[in-house]
């Protein structure tokens, strides 16, 4: 047994040393037959690690945006398209939920001093809008309560309104007409704002003609409980809406956060799908060189298996040297994709993190391609007749 | 069975071409004993080099019996072959057939790493073979840089590293100069002189006087011939 395994060893010694020498013989050609499983890893590695970052930054994003909050969005029915101001004190009441905003956006046109400019979009909010985004506002005042109740033509404007009207000018205290209705400029919102002006929710409504509230955002105390807080919330909505089917839904940051990181892992297992075929590409690319290789070593093959090597040495040794030319594509392919993928992560404002499981992958696969792919050649070797062989020589 | 060194009986081998049956050994008989020196003389063509990969293992009999050392060779796996062709046998070729990108020392050791024997003790015995064939001076040498006669005597290094019973040589001079052929046909003399088997293929009928004992094949079969 042990002299088995001794020269097992050796063998393994000497063939590794063996397929070295050869891979060297053949530069050129063993460097394009790298080559191929190098590019096939490196599309895999900087695919996947590419992904999985901006997957990880775009999560992030939602988790600092959305944290602690549930957005209703109501369809109503036929004789309440929506809720009223009773109704949102009802919502205010449920345990867990701190604040609310409903949330009212119109188009309008803007005029100032002149100048007139349409589809600017507007959005109504709650002075509790305020409370939580409390560093939206950059310049001036944000809305108050008192401004909600009263439906004060009153507005905050965003940076982009700030340049076209108010080129190089204090906008507070100024008017501006807003579908014709004028408003007094109270703030500034910084460029986190996601619209262009903000006005109170209860002055939007007046503005469209309409006394029901079709999206509110309720604020809760903790983000951990959206979940119990939705089970609170959902008999509430249901007894408003005489409990009829498909008049509301409530969508929680983490179910778009779910659905969004669904859609990346799909699409990286899709990308990862068609990086691999670059692999199984650069694998035919070593079969032909190893067929190749045989061809040309026939006299070699023959004159090994005269002076005693047995067919399984034969293969081993083939099947070394193609697996030692996928490795070297492999670990190639680790190092570009993992340039790579800095690179484009650095392009895309991700940040890198090395992903082990896509290095394994790589590696694997590329060890796999080897002995697949250099499984055939390498039987072709160890069948073949020492005479034959030999007279080919 | 197994005191027997040597014996082919009956030894037939076809060969099937293009449809027609090719008889090309026809009922070979032949005993050696330990320490002969014999050499098979035959044209080209007489079915030589066939009776050669059947002794040397390389082929197998279409029918007949052959007991090489005590073992009945049709009877043996891929792999016995191989350890057969490893062990018993020490093979000569005509145009030496050494590994281009190893040095003399490497192809001598060759045989050894299929015994799986250490690259230590494998160093050493190639040395003492390389010298043995008067190559101290040229064991990393590349087969390139040595000249046709150094070639061989690499090659009979190589052949007889394992201690093999039988020295098996096809035509060992064939692609050398008289001189150094001379040279090499006294290396075997001397071998033989030290008690190992020695059977040489060849065609030369001068070649073949070196030999104790001749049998020739003409058209597959076996004639005993006259010692030289």
């Amino acid at each position: 047994m042990i002299k088995y395994i001794r020269r097992f060893f050796s063998m393994l010694a000497e063939n590794i040393r063996m397929s070295i020498s050869n891979i060297f013989a053949n530069r050129l050609r063993s460097f394009l037959t790298v080559l191929g499983i190098m590019i096939g890893v490196t599309a895999v590695i900087a695919l996947i690690t590419t992904i999985s970052a901006v997957s990880t930054s775009i999560s992030d994003s939602f988790t600092s945006m959305g944290a602690g909050q549930l957005t209703l969005s109501i369809s109503g029915n036929d004789i309440k398209p929506g809720l009223n101001a009773e109704n949102l004190e009802t919502l205010k009441k449920i345990e867990g939920v701190v604040g609310l905003t409903p949330s009212v956006s119109l188009s309008a046109s803007f005029v100032c001093a002149g100048e007139r400019d349409t589809g600017i979009s507007v959005k109504g909010v709650s002075d509790y809008y305020f409370v939580r985004e409390d560093d939206l506002v950059k310049r001036g005042r944000k809305l108050n309560q008192f401004d909600v109740d009263r439906k004060n033509a009153v507005c905050l404007i965003g940076e982009e309104v700030l340049e076209t009207f108010f080129y190089g000018e204090n906008p507070i205290e100024k008017t501006v007409y807003l579908n014709g209705i004028a408003f007094k400029v109270v703030g500034i919102l910084n460029e986190d704002a996601a619209s262009d002006v903000i006005i109170p929710y209860t002055t939007a409504l007046k503005m469209n003609s309409e006394a029901f509230v079709t999206s509110v955002t309720l604020y809760l105390s903790s983000p951990d409980i959206s979940k119990s807080v939705t089970e609170k919330l959902e008999p509430v909505m249901d007894a408003m809406f005489s409990f009829e089917e498909d008049t509301y839904s409530i969508v929680t940051m983490e179910a778009i956060e779910n659905t969004m990181t669904e859609l990346l892992d799909m699409m990286s297992a899709l990308l990862a799908g068609i990086a691999s075929i670059a692999l199984i590409v650069g694998g035919i690319g070593i079969m032909n060189m190893m067929l190749t290789s045989v061809t040309e070593r026939t006299s070699e093959i023959g004159l090994k298996k005269a002076l005693g090597a047995r067919p399984g040495e034969i293969q081993m040794q083939f099947l070394i040297e193609s697996f030692m030319l996928s490795m070297m594509g492999g670990v190639l392919g680790v190092l570009f994709g993992i340039i790579l993928s800095m690179v484009m992560c650095n392009a895309m404002g991700a940040s890198f993190s090395l992903s082990y499981g896509a290095v394994v992958l790589g590696v694997g696969f590329s060890a796999a391609v080897g002995i697949l792919f250099g499984w055939s050649p390498a039987r072709k070797a160890s069948k073949l007749n020492p005479i034959d062989a030999l007279r080919s020589a | 069975m197994e005191n027997v060194f040597f014996k082919m009986s009956d030894v037939c081998k076809n060969y099937l071409v293009g449809g027609e049956t090719l008889e090309v050994l026809k009922l070979i008989n032949l005993n050696i004993d330990k320490g002969e020196y014999l050499s098979v003389l035959g044209p080209s063509g007489s079915g030589k080099s066939t009776l050669m990969n059947i002794i040397g293992c390389l082929d197998q009999a279409t029918s007949g019996e052959y007991i090489l050392n005590g073992r009945l060779i049709e009877d043996l796996s891929e792999k016995e072959l191989a350890e057969i062709r490893n062990r018993e046998i020490g093979f000569i070729f005509q145009n030496s057939q050494l590994l281009q990108k190893l040095d003399a020392l490497s192809n001598v050791e060759l045989p050894l790493v299929y015994q799986g024997i250490g690259p230590r003790e494998r160093r050493k015995r190639a040395r003492a073979m390389l010298e043995r064939v008067g190559l101290e001076e040229r064991m990393h040498h590349f087969p390139n840089q040595l000249s046709g006669g150094q070639q061989q005597r690499v090659a009979i290094a190589r052949a007889l590293v394992t201690d093999p019973k039988i020295l098996l040589a096809d035509e060992p001079t064939g692609a050398l100069d008289q001189k150094t052929g001379r040279q090499i046909m006294g290396l075997f003399d001397e071998i033989s002189s030290e008690g190992r088997t020695i059977i040489m293929i060849t065609h030369d009928l001068k070649l073949a006087g070196f030999a104790k004992r001749i049998v020739n094949i003409i058209d597959g079969c076996l004639t005993e011939g006259e010692a030289g």
